[in-house]
């Protein structure tokens, strides 16, 4: 035990200490700039045991990165390794430190420990070569990963990444000091371990190699700790500043949102944790359809947090916002889950202050409700009115189950106002949905059906209403497993697509596949599910022309179209015209499907 | 005075000599399927909010092209953007953009338009929090 203190651990320490006093104040001003109901949230769950998940999330996702392994393989082992390998070094660097020095330590021992203790004396510490070949085989785990993220530099193919994402400068001059940090280390040791013979496999193999070579020279040994420790510092100092702020804020972002904290439409304190918690991976380019099929690369998830956190590119944050069709396909994507849809309407919202005033809907007063006590109610959506054999088919059904209903847009229809809240217009939304409110409620109806994915979404998460709101898909699957409907299997092979609003917006995913099962034979396309590919004809982008809406579609419905299906189902009026228009085989609703296809004795 | 039952109204005349076109270039630029309009009237036929008020599109249309400009922000403040008249458009105009670009270029708001990828510099880190 010489002495625990040399010069050069001071950059390193600096920069811990500067990371630390800027880390506790962004957070502190952060979580100060929750709003009432977040904050509510959080005062009602912080004593409940919902911190045990948010563990478990934040080692699977923090360290393991378990869903970018899910991605791809290769992509996981290099994240992991870097996160979980680096986590590991820093653990059992401490209780290596912890066993040497049992009466307290300095904490950069644990960082510089070779250093410090270059002795590996077995009487004092009878593990010490366990822990240097411990030590040793991390290192090697951390160096693995940083060879692939390299590679990936050059050629990312191979790790599941068409496209990259284009860093800022500051990005890049973080991550080359990252990259500095592990090769310095390795050096460092081999330097340490030429003077003094200690180290494990792979210290002590390169150490031998500097001793060959004629370098074992405490000058040359004292210059490679000290670029450890300026590349160490230099790390941390630009770390709140850069991509590597998400190491933290992750944990954080987690933790609130396991706590039950949501984003709404203003930006607040917790809209900074996500947009620090951001990666900047790019994984959310590589699915986004305006990047597949129109090769419109700067408008994704990442571009627009970035072009969000920071002042200067506010104008672009418009543009940016703006360009996008929000099918939620980023947000299926994105590893840390930050819900990029939600970030880009507050922006919407924020840029549409200027005109949204109060709409003049006073012209929906005559509109009346219906006694419809002890019926339900049924919203086709201003699309289904373009596809009449959507609500024709859904009344077939109704009347087949002798289920009194209200039509309640059969004449008037007024727009759920999901349309004009995706484009940004706040309070012109919310009066839409005051006025269909009143009428549900006064109504009095027992439950409400609708057939519009869109209205859907919008009745389930913007409306507070107190009776349960279902899409039709959902309706006809509980018929079906009551057994009130009873349906014929024809010989018919169909797909089906699953509509953006439908699947990744409300994760109805099963429900559809059980009717179809009932009524039809069932195939498999490639991209289902959370992947399945928008329309292009979804409301939420006013900057696309038809001809780009249109390439959009032609790969959507190409997907659909490999299997050789005879008929493509889905559960969307607007996928259904969109479908429709590419005149290929029949698009039918589900609805259409099953009203086709029940039995004659129902009932 | 005497009251005849009818009265002389208004000439109707306009003059397309004294008609600025800044605000229709300036549309045709934002939304250049502005000019495929036929005027058909499918828009308006199929409209959610004409059901209920003479909210008419493919008048407004004309009107912002001949340059009647008053009244229209009012107007085009009916619409509910439900879409329905995109769908329905046989010549692929952007009717939604129309609308909202529409009340953008008569409130004098700068419209938003699509900036290609150089303009986007690097990232300051300058952070943004109300």
């Amino acid at each position: 035990m010489s002495n625990s203190f040399s010069i050069f651990v001071l950059p390193f320490c600096a920069g811990v200490l500067f990371l630390l006093v800027i880390s506790v104040w962004k957070y502190w001003r952060w979580i100060r700039g929750f709003n009432k109901l977040q904050r509510a949230t959080i005062r009602k769950n912080i004593w409940t045991w919902r911190f045990l998940p948010a563990i478990w999330e934040a080692f699977r996702e923090g360290l393991l990165h378990w869903r970018i392994t899910k991605k791809n393989v290769i992509l996981g082992y290099m994240h992991r390794s870097l996160a979980f390998g680096w986590f590991l070094l820093i653990v059992v660097g401490a209780v290596q430190a912890k066993l040497a020095y049992p009466d307290g330590h300095p904490f950069w021992i644990a960082i510089f420990y070779n250093y410090f203790e270059p002795e590996c004396n077995p009487v004092a510490f009878p593990k010490a070569m366990f822990y240097a070949h411990l030590m040793d085989a991390l290192l090697i785990y951390v160096l693995s990963g940083l060879t692939l993220a390299m590679f990936k530099k050059v050629w990312s193919r191979p790790l599941g990444m068409k496209r990259t994402t284009r860093h800022t400068i500051m990005d890049r001059v973080a991550k080359l000091a990252l990259w500095c940090i592990f090769p310095m280390r390795l050096l460092s040791e081999g330097a340490t371990s030429a003077i003094n013979g200690n180290g494990g496999f792979l210290t002590k193999a390169l150490g031998d190699l500097i001793k060959n070579i004629g370098l074992a020279d405490p000058a040359f040994e004292y210059s490679c700790w000290l670029l450890y420790s300026i590349a160490l510092g230099t790390f941390f100092c630009l770390m709140p500043f850069s991509r590597y702020m998400h190491i933290f804020t992750e944990i954080f972002l987690i933790y609130f949102r396991q706590l039950g904290v949501r984003d709404n439409d203003k930006k607040t304190g917790y809209t900074m944790f996500e947009l620090s918690a951001c990666s900047r991976c790019g994984i959310c380019i590589d699915g986004c359809p305006m990047n597949k099929e129109l090769g419109i690369v700067n408008m994704q998830g990442v571009y627009m947090l970035q072009s969000v956190r920071n002042l200067e590119l506010q104008r672009n944050a418009e543009s940016i916002a703006e360009n996008c069709l929000m099918c939620d396909r980023c947000v299926a994507d994105c590893p840390v889950n930050i819900n990029l849809s939600i970030i880009r309407r507050q922006v919407r919202i924020k840029n549409k202050v200027a005109f949204d005033e109060q709409g003049t809907y006073g012209y929906l007063r005559n509109v009346q409700p219906f006694n419809a006590i002890g019926r339900i109610a049924y919203f086709g959506g201003c699309m289904s009115h373009l596809t009449p054999g959507i609500t024709s088919a859904m009344e077939t059904i109704f009347d087949a189950v002798g289920q009194k209903y209200w039509y309640m847009d059969k004449e008037d229809t007024i727009c759920c106002g999901r349309p004009l809240l995706q484009q940004g217009f706040e309070h012109q939304a919310f009066e839409l949905r005051r006025k269909n409110t009143e009428m549900i409620v006064n109504s009095k109806a027992t439950m409400l059906v609708t057939s519009c994915p869109i209205c859907y979404q919008s009745f389930k998460k913007e409306y507070k209403l107190s009776i349960p709101v279902l899409h039709h898909t959902e309706y006809i699957n509980m018929l079906i497993e009551s057994g009130k409907l009873k349906l014929r299997h024809d010989d018919k092979r169909v797909v089906y697509h699953d509509p953006c609003e439908l699947g990744r917006g409300c994760g109805i995913y099963d429900q559809p596949r059980n009717i179809l099962k009932a009524t039809s034979t069932l195939l498999k396309t490639k991209e289902e599910r959370e992947h399945s590919l928008c329309c292009g004809f979804n409301l939420g982008n006013l900057l696309l022309d038809i001809e780009q809406q249109t390439k959009i579609r032609n790969a959507s419905r190409d997907n659909l179209l490999a299997p050789n299906p005879d008929t493509i189902a889905t559960a969307c009026p607007m996928c259904k015209k969109a479908f429709q228009r590419a005149e290929t085989v029949p698009v039918k609703d589900i609805a259409e499907i099953v009203a086709a296809n029940i039995l004659a004795d129902n009932q | 005075m005497n009251k005849f039952g009818f009265t002389i109204s208004q000439g109707r005349q306009i003059n397309f000599d004294e008609i600025k076109t800044d605000k229709v270039e300036k549309m045709l630029e934002l939304v250049p399927s502005y000019k495929l309009c036929i005027g058909c009237g499918g828009c308006t036929a199929a409209c959610t909010a004409a059901g209920f008020t003479d909210y008419n599109i493919r008048r407004i249309h004309t009107a912002f092209q001949r340059g009647q400009y008053n009244g229209l922000e009012e107007k085009l403040q009916r619409c509910m953007l439900c879409g329905k008249c995109l769908l329905v458009c046989p010549r692929g105009v952007n009717t939604r953009s129309l609308i909202v670009n529409m009340r953008r270029i008569l409130a004098n708001v700068e419209p938003v338009t699509w900036r290609p990828q150089r303009e986007i510099k690097a990232e300051s880190h300058e952070e943004s929090h109300k």
